[in-house]
């Protein structure tokens, strides 16, 4: 890691503090899976860490690969759309297995599926 | 045109990721990329994807920008939340808006966006209803909540016509 040094003043300050408050906001989120009452509000949680921890880690590699080998560098920003566009499906369905679980225990506060409406003639959906 | 390109657009965002990936637009680069994305496109048409023909480019930037901006203000909020829950409770709840999304990957896309803004969570869509069903960690004000999903709505309404 001894190349690091090599990185000029601004650049490391730039640097360092992104990477803190991306990793300050990754902790917040992990700390949230601990401290949140029940698993909706926990759901979240791991949000913060792939939304503003990934995009604060990955800038802050840009910015230090680009500077130190004085060539523009783009491919971190890939780690941050994947991670963004695969986020929602495994919360998406933790979030309708956990309802699922908690309607057939038939646990209080949480919204009963609606009635299917009433069955429609085909004529009627058409317009 | 549309046999030899089934989705233009897929293609060139493959042959973006692919430059992206080798870190390089050497011309065996863009050679190899190139037959990928055609192929992958044929591939893909395989799959029968829904098809959609989003418009309005400027538009869809500046709904991009919006949607940036609400994902710092989020984050900054949770994270405040999950700091203070020692002391104060966050009160969280489900709440129900109607939506009025015809297209299915623009409805992917409100999924998309809903989840990774912190703070909202998308749990249930009701095809029947049209409803969404989501949940919100900390609900000082139902009526912003409700608002942002339709500003959303609206936004890819205009981008997916």
């Amino acid at each position: 890691m001894s190349h690091l040094t090599d990185l000029p003043t601004w650049a490391a300050v730039v640097v360092c503090g992104l990477v803190l408050l991306g990793s300050a906001i990754a902790l917040i989120g992990s700390l949230g899976l601990l401290r949140l009452p029940d698993f909706y509000t926990r759901l979240h949680a791991p949000t913060l860490a792939t939304s503003g921890g990934v995009i604060l880690i990955c800038t802050a590699s840009i910015v230090c690969f680009a500077v130190l080998q004085s060539r523009w560098v783009f491919h971190e920003v890939l780690i941050i759309v994947f991670v963004i566009m695969t986020t929602p499906v495994t919360l998406m369905l933790l979030g309708q297995a956990a309802l699922y679980r908690d309607r057939v225990e038939e646990r209080r506060g949480v919204p009963m599926k609606q009635k299917p409406l009433p069955e429609q003639t085909p004529e009627e959906t058409k317009e | 045109m549309r046999t030899w390109f089934p989705y233009p657009l897929l293609s060139v965002g493959l042959l973006l990721i692919w430059l992206l990936l080798n870190q390089s637009v050497a011309p065996g680069t863009i050679v190899m990329g190139t037959i990928l994305s055609i192929a992958l496109g044929w591939v893909t048409l395989k799959l029968h994807p829904v098809h959609s023909h989003p418009r309005r480019f400027l538009r869809t930037l500046r709904f991009s920008a919006s949607v940036v901006l609400d994902v710092v203000r989020s984050n900054i909020a949770v994270a405040l939340v999950i700091l203070r829950v020692g002391r104060r409770a966050p009160n969280s709840g489900f709440l129900t808006v109607d939506l009025d999304l015809e297209d299915e990957n623009a409805l992917a896309l409100l999924a998309c966006i809903m989840t990774a803004t912190p703070g909202t969570a998308w749990l249930e869509y009701d095809r029947g209803r049209k409803s969404l069903l989501f949940h919100v960690l900390d609900m000082e004000n139902e009526e912003v909540w409700l608002q942002t999903v339709k500003r959303y709505e609206a936004g890819l309404k205009e981008m997916f016509g």
